[in-house]
């Protein structure tokens, strides 16, 4: 996601920023998860902008998709070459408007950038945790971020904004802690993942497993799943991208020769392309974690887990309003899955917006300045938050 | 706020609950929470109007009408709006159906075919008529059937409709201000406004 991270073309911005932690779940007081697995201590990073209102009512947490951290917008230091990840949409008279509102983001746990997950050193063995680290759901995950909020003494929240898996969370929230939160914003999201969209997800964990050097997960003293991760990556890639989008980017042009080469090597733009987002994810991202939180997304049925089968029943009494949205030509959550949410969101009686952004860019296209995007959410939040 | 919506917003009761349907960039739903307090919704099919509508506050649901009524419960809304709609819905049977289900009252507005100025028209240049109030070429109009204030009432009877009320307007389109036609309104009216009992209000039940 972070691919996208470009300067503010008019210098607006958070500024300089800083990641903060919180511990919790200290033994023997370890958070049991879904699967009945207990896990402590559990420290999570996040970050806020913005500064907090005087009755803490100007709350707005940006939950992140699966590679995305609590880096939402800023800078580390001076001379940092990219802002967060979503500097497009959260600063000053931006689409989530730092001057008004007071914005989180955590790390989610088992991700890989400051917050406890299957790299992280296990107290017990001195060791990374490797697959010693228990499997997780959005529950686990939506459970672990309430214990930063306890922590930061806020019982409200204007919004939960979050694109992808972030949108899962968001949605987890407003079902967990109804009486919590005031408004919900998921976008690019699902309420279950498809089988389509499951097989994918496997088959990016088996490019990891099958690499020999992720060796049962234990590689954090030799050498990395490099090659497995790349290729998961590429795979993800793609599913972010349209048919369109990737046809106009790279139609069918050649990397740099006029011919094809007649050999496996690289002849396309598009394969140069995913071989260099693949490569350069490497660096940046954990292979377990990746395998554990795409485990994660699959899981999540928001009306099979909280509506004994009914996602209207699920929803039914929640007081958020919401604000659905989804991209016409994102194929890895289509609208249908979005206007499901809405459909059952209805019979639920809720007060809920829909809309589905025209765009050639895909699933990824949440991360991208979009003009229609920003306005849907400032409107809406201006509304929540007068 | 044009006249025809000042008409429709004439028969809404305060705090309400409200779904607009075809609802544009929001206009008469804001006016009626502003003039009425009403708890309002709106459906509506242009991406651009529905990203408009909802920045400026309301909820809207982006979506066309055929398909967007059929989650809500009988009986859900104090009032359903079809506003300068009718004339380009397709399944027109069924979404007066579904609206007589889901609103407890509805209110339906329509240009009037017959129009002594369309009369005119027809009669003297042999033309597809052009008004302020049906400015498309036949080529080109979004309008797929032509309305009479007569033809509605005998669609109502039909169906067992009960009209609770009938506003005949002669106003240009897009206008403020008006007034209501009470000499001849079959000949002079441009626009109907009818409000209609639902389902839940009518016991025995219609024929639709």
């Amino acid at each position: 996601m972070s691919e996208y991270g470009e300067h503010d073309k008019n210098g607006l911005s958070v500024g300089i920023v800083e990641k903060k932690f919180f511990t919790f779940a200290e033994p023997p007081n370890k958070m049991i998860m879904e699967s009945g697995a207990r896990l402590g201590p559990i420290t999570l990073a996040y970050e806020t902008y913005g500064s907090l209102n005087e009755d803490k009512s100007n709350v707005v947490m940006v939950l992140h998709a699966l590679s995305g951290n609590s880096h939402v917008a800023g800078y580390y230091s001076e001379d940092d070459e990219k802002p967060g990840w979503w500097d497009n949409t959260v600063g000053p008279g931006k689409g989530i408007d730092t001057n008004r509102y007071f914005v989180i983001c955590s790390n989610i746990i088992g991700s890989c950038y400051g917050s406890t997950g299957p790299s992280s050193k296990n107290p017990q063995t001195g060791k990374p945790y490797a697959l010693d680290f228990p499997l997780f759901t959005i529950s686990d995950i939506v459970r672990a971020q309430k214990k930063v909020l306890d922590h930061l003494g806020i019982t409200k929240l204007l919004c939960l904004i979050g694109g992808s898996i972030g949108g899962m969370q968001a949605l987890e929230w407003a079902v967990s802690y109804p009486h919590m939160v005031q408004s919900v914003i998921p976008i690019a999201s699902t309420c279950k993942r498809s089988a389509l969209s499951i097989g994918l997800s496997e088959a990016q964990r088996q490019a990891i497993m099958a690499d020999p050097n992720w060796n049962s997960g234990n590689y954090y003293d030799q050498d990395y799943p490099k090659k497995g991760l790349a290729l998961a990556r590429m795979i993800g890639h793609i599913t972010y991208l349209s048919e369109t989008s990737m046809h106009n980017k790279f139609g069918r042009r050649l990397k740099e020769n006029t011919a094809f080469s007649y050999d496996l090597s690289i002849d396309f733009e598009v394969e140069n392309y995913l071989h260099y987002q693949g490569n350069k994810f490497v660096e940046r991202f954990d292979a377990n974690s990746y395998l554990y939180i795409t485990k994660a997304s699959d899981y999540f049925d928001l009306g099979e887990q909280k509506g004994g089968g009914s996602l209207v029943k699920a929803f039914s009494g929640i007081p958020a309003k919401f604000l659905v949205i989804s991209f016409s030509s994102d194929w890895l959550y289509p609208t249908a899955q979005s206007r499901e949410m809405v459909k059952a969101m209805k019979k639920s009686g809720l007060d809920v917006s829909f809309c589905e952004i025209e765009t050639d860019f895909g699933h990824d296209s949440f991360l991208l300045a979009h003009e229609q995007l920003t306005k849907l959410i400032s409107g809406f939040l201006n509304r929540i938050y007068s | 706020m044009r006249f025809d919506l000042q008409i429709i917003a004439s028969l809404i009761r305060e705090k309400s609950r409200v779904l607009d349907l075809g609802c544009g960039k929001g206009d008469l739903l804001e006016f009626l929470q502003k003039s009425k307090q009403i708890e309002g919704y709106g459906i509506e099919i242009n991406e651009e109007k529905v990203i408009l509508g909802i920045a400026r506050g309301l909820s809207i649901i982006h979506g066309d009408i055929d398909g967007e009524t059929q989650d809500y419960a009988d009986g859900y809304f104090d009032y359903v709006i079809l506003s300068q709609t009718l004339q380009q819905v397709y399944k027109l049977e069924m979404v007066i159906k579904e609206i007589l289900r889901i609103g407890r009252k509805c209110i339906v507005s329509f240009p009037c075919f017959n129009h002594i100025a369309i009369k005119f028209q027809l009669l003297f240049k042999s033309k597809a008529p052009l008004t302020r109030e049906l400015p498309y070429e036949w080529y080109d109009t979004p309008n797929i059937r032509v309305i009479t204030l007569k033809d509605f009432r005998e669609f109502c009877t039909k169906h067992q409709i009960k009209i609770l009320k009938e506003l005949a307007i002669s106003t240009h389109y897009k206008a403020t201000s008006g007034k209501s036609v009470k000499f001849f309104p079959d000949w002079f009216a441009k626009y109907g406004v009818f409000l209609l009992a639902g389902q839940s209000e009518t016991p025995s039940g219609h024929g639709i």
